[in-house]
């Protein structure tokens, strides 16, 4: 396959373990770069399913449904060529859109157009089965697994007309098929429900509280998918005998746990899909709990390598490969001394964490527990230099002191600020001082 | 049909073999060549960066342990018990009238220590005999000898292929030759590995001064040798080789030696325990007749010690009144 990025792969970590020691951390930074930073791919073959939420609550306030509209036509106007590319309506049933029938076009000027006139006319009406529009959306998606797979899904209420359970089932079946990029507008969906979803469809979640915000939104989300220059990448994760994989956590842009997600690649080493990559970098956390050596020893507690599928039954490719170490020590200046990129991380997980135990405790009733978890959570967005959390968290406590987290929990909070915090908890930011 | 016997898996992919196969049905791998065991667990399967593929245990390399011998001269150069790989080097090379001496000591805290150390004891010990070759005074030759050794260092920018270490500092390393010529001896250095006369019956003296903390302290007259080695920063060295050291300023000094003995050129996993001189005689009294005797003893007396560091002991014996060093017709290399 020509156009693939290059890859590169760094580890960051103290290898060095005290006597005994069994616990060791690394930051694995994956880059891509080679391919533009910004405007489309030319090169890769991509498919666009948009999925707009077009449930009865739509019509309340009618400017709901109104932007979703202009906003899936823009996300329409801005595919490529040759995309190939359908649009979905959701209700407790899903519905083509465009093309009238089940099945991809390729975008040019004639079915963009066709595309925008089938949005003029649709109308809100029904309940919310979030599962359904997935299921829709991956058999759309299943005539085109080799190139760029990518969702957009945007709901304005609770899955109410499905279980849990069916939900589940469907998100199994859909993980690995496509990307999906989840977005609740307005202040009516559950951002634990949405969160799930992107979470299993390897996509962000956010939320539109504004519905004239949506159009700005959806063209950001298309011109991010156009800009992939390869999917299905993963980072297989090879631990010597007896060792454990503690977790694997994506933890920018955000903290994701992918370690549930671990397909078995041969002995000792399990993939885990990190999805489509255009010019970006992100960074992994990775855990892994090692049998106790003896000082001077050396081991590898990870094998990492970055792994893409064969297309079209070829060979898997290995981009790059990084090795996670563990040494033992008696020289306590080494054992002791901390990576400041895993400390930055862990406090950044620790973070979306704390707030979204907080909010928790706070509908509950707890006040003494949402008092203390978003506490913390102001101390660490404050020390970490997490702006945009620090200021999201300013809209739900009163804060008396950043540096030791002592708050006080609003009387009256909107229902959008809770929600953008909760929603946005988990985004992260890379070292203060521009540290990478 | 015959019973099962000792069950076989493969050493690339794991998955079991039928006795008499030659190559793994599910792999390819070949079965009957010669196969490296992990020394922990015994696995059959080694990665090429020297990792056990089943255990994950760094495998002995062979710089752990390396006894080199040249122009009658010898090293020895050992891991130690404390770390996990030697970050020491040396190199010995034959010239016309002696041998040319170079032991380097890489910096743990730097990346790819071995590396540097590895490199600079290779091109100092090749631009001693070179430039001795091409009619340069000893201290001339000395000097441009660590500054290309310094160049050399300086080159080995980042990690080689990936960063397990913390990336920050570049590859460092000291630095110490001996280059004998006639009846003397010039030693030239850089860091806080050193050159000693070890008399068998006179004055045992060292030859060099540390560039570090402790060294400066002593050098100033702030404190007393035995109160700078007391201070926790006693070794933190204040210059070395590397992308990051500024302009070298070596130390050069050349020595006429009075009667039979040996240069002793070494790393601080010898020198930590045995500092003084006299010490260091008296543990090996043969250095002039078997220096690599001499290096070894004193190698191991290091690691009975405890072996903390990676040890470096090159011997270069001088015999007879007025000095000379030994010139042995033929024994060329390192």
């Amino acid at each position: 396959m020509s156009g693939n990025p290059d890859f590169t792969l760094t580890i960051d970590q103290n290898k060095y373990l005290p006597d005994g020691g069994q616990e060791v951390h690394a930051i694995v930074t994956v880059e891509a770069s080679g391919v533009p930073a910004a405007g489309p791919v030319q090169s890769t073959s991509a498919a666009e399913v948009i999925i707009i939420d077009t449930s009865g609550s739509m019509d309340y306030p009618r400017t709901k449904m109104s932007a979703a509209v202009r906003a899936a036509q823009t996300a329409v106007d801005s595919l490529r060529d040759g995309v190939n590319f359908a649009v979905v309506s959701g209700s407790a049933r899903a519905r083509m859109v465009y093309p009238p029938n089940e099945q991809l076009v390729p975008a040019n000027p004639q079915t963009r157009q066709q595309a925008k006139a089938a949005l003029d006319q649709v109308r809100p009406a029904g309940g919310t089965a979030i599962g359904v529009w997935l299921s829709l959306a991956d058999r759309l998606f299943a005539a085109h697994q080799s190139g760029i797979r990518h969702a957009i899904v945007l709901t304005d209420g609770k899955n109410q007309h499905e279980s849990p359970e069916q939900l589940d089932e469907t998100l199994r079946a859909c993980a690995g098929h496509f990307v999906g990029d989840c977005r609740g507008v307005g202040t009516d969906w559950e951002v634990a429900e949405l969160r799930k979803v992107a979470g299993a469809l390897l996509g962000s979640v956010d939320i539109v509280a504004d519905p004239t915000d949506l159009v700005a939104d959806f063209r950001a989300m298309t011109e991010a998918a156009m800009g992939k220059a390869v999917a299905d990448v993963a980072l297989r994760v090879w631990t010597p005998q007896n060792a454990r994989l503690r977790f694997v956590k994506q933890v920018t842009p955000s903290v994701a746990d992918l370690t549930g997600k671990r397909v078995e690649a041969g002995p000792r080493a399990g993939d885990y899909p990190i999805g489509a990559w255009g010019a970006e970098s992100r960074d992994y956390h990775v855990c892994v709990e090692v049998p106790p050596g003896t000082i001077g020893q050396e081991l590898r507690a990870a094998w990492v390598k970055l792994v893409l599928p064969g297309s079209g039954g070829g060979q898997e490719q290995v981009l790059a490969t990084g090795n996670v170490l563990a040494e033992w020590t008696d020289d306590e200046a080494q054992s002791t001394r901390i990576n400041p990129k895993v400390a930055h991380f862990t406090g950044q997980a620790e973070l979306a964490d704390a707030i979204q135990e907080g909010l928790q405790a706070r509908k509950d009733g707890d006040l003494d527990t949402a008092t203390a978890r978003l506490g913390r959570a102001v101390k660490l967005a404050h020390e970490s230099g997490n702006d945009q959390i620090a200021g999201l968290l300013d809209k739900v406590v009163d804060i008396e002191d950043h540096a030791t987290g002592t708050v006080r929990l609003k009387k009256n909070v909107e229902k959008a600020d809770e929600m953008s915090l909760d929603t946005r908890s988990s985004k992260t930011v890379r070292t203060r001082k521009g540290g990478a | 049909m015959a019973a099962v016997t000792e069950e076989r898996t493969c050493p690339a992919c794991d998955l079991p073999v039928y006795p008499d196969e030659d190559f793994c049905e599910a792999c390819g791998q070949r079965l009957d060549g010669p196969v490296d065991r992990c020394t922990s667990c015994g696995g059959t399967s080694i990665s090429e960066d020297g990792y056990c593929e089943r255990c994950g245990l760094r495998q002995p390399e062979a710089s752990d342990h390396t006894e080199v011998e040249a122009a009658g001269s010898a090293g020895v150069s050992d891991r130690g018990k404390r770390h996990s790989r030697n970050e020491d080097a040396m190199a010995l090379t034959a010239t016309a009238d002696g041998v040319a001496a170079v032991v380097c000591d890489g910096v743990s805290s730097s990346s790819r220590p071995e590396d540097a150390s590895r490199i600079a004891a290779d091109t100092g010990a090749a631009a001693l005999a070179e430039l001795h070759a091409a009619g340069a005074g000893p201290e001339s030759a000395t000097r441009t000898a660590v500054a290309r050794a310094g160049e050399a260092v300086a080159g080995l920018v980042g990690p080689a292929g990936e960063s397990t270490q913390p990336s920050g500092e570049p590859p460092s390393c000291t630095y110490v030759s001996a280059l004998t010529h006639g009846d003397s001896v010039t030693v030239g250095w850089i860091g806080d590995s050193r050159a000693y006369w070890l008399s068998e019956s006179g004055e045992s003296s060292r030859l060099t001064e540390d560039d570090s903390w402790a060294g400066q302290m002593v050098t100033s007259g702030a404190m007393t040798e035995a109160e700078a080695e007391r201070h926790p920063n006693a070794h933190v060295i204040t210059a070395w080789l590397g992308a990051d050291a500024g302009e070298l300023d070596p130390h050069v000094r050349t020595f006429t030696p009075d009667g039979t003995g040996a240069i002793l050129v070494c790393s601080d996993g010898l020198w930590n325990y045995l500092p003084e001189a006299p010490e260091l005689a008296a543990a090996a009294p043969s250095a002039a007749a078997e220096p690599l005797k001499a290096a070894q003893t004193l190698t191991l007396l290091a690691l009975d010690a405890g072996g903390r560091d990676n040890i470096t002991v090159v011997v270069i014996p001088f015999r007879s009144s007025p000095a000379r060093p030994v010139v042995p017709p033929t024994k060329e290399g390192s």
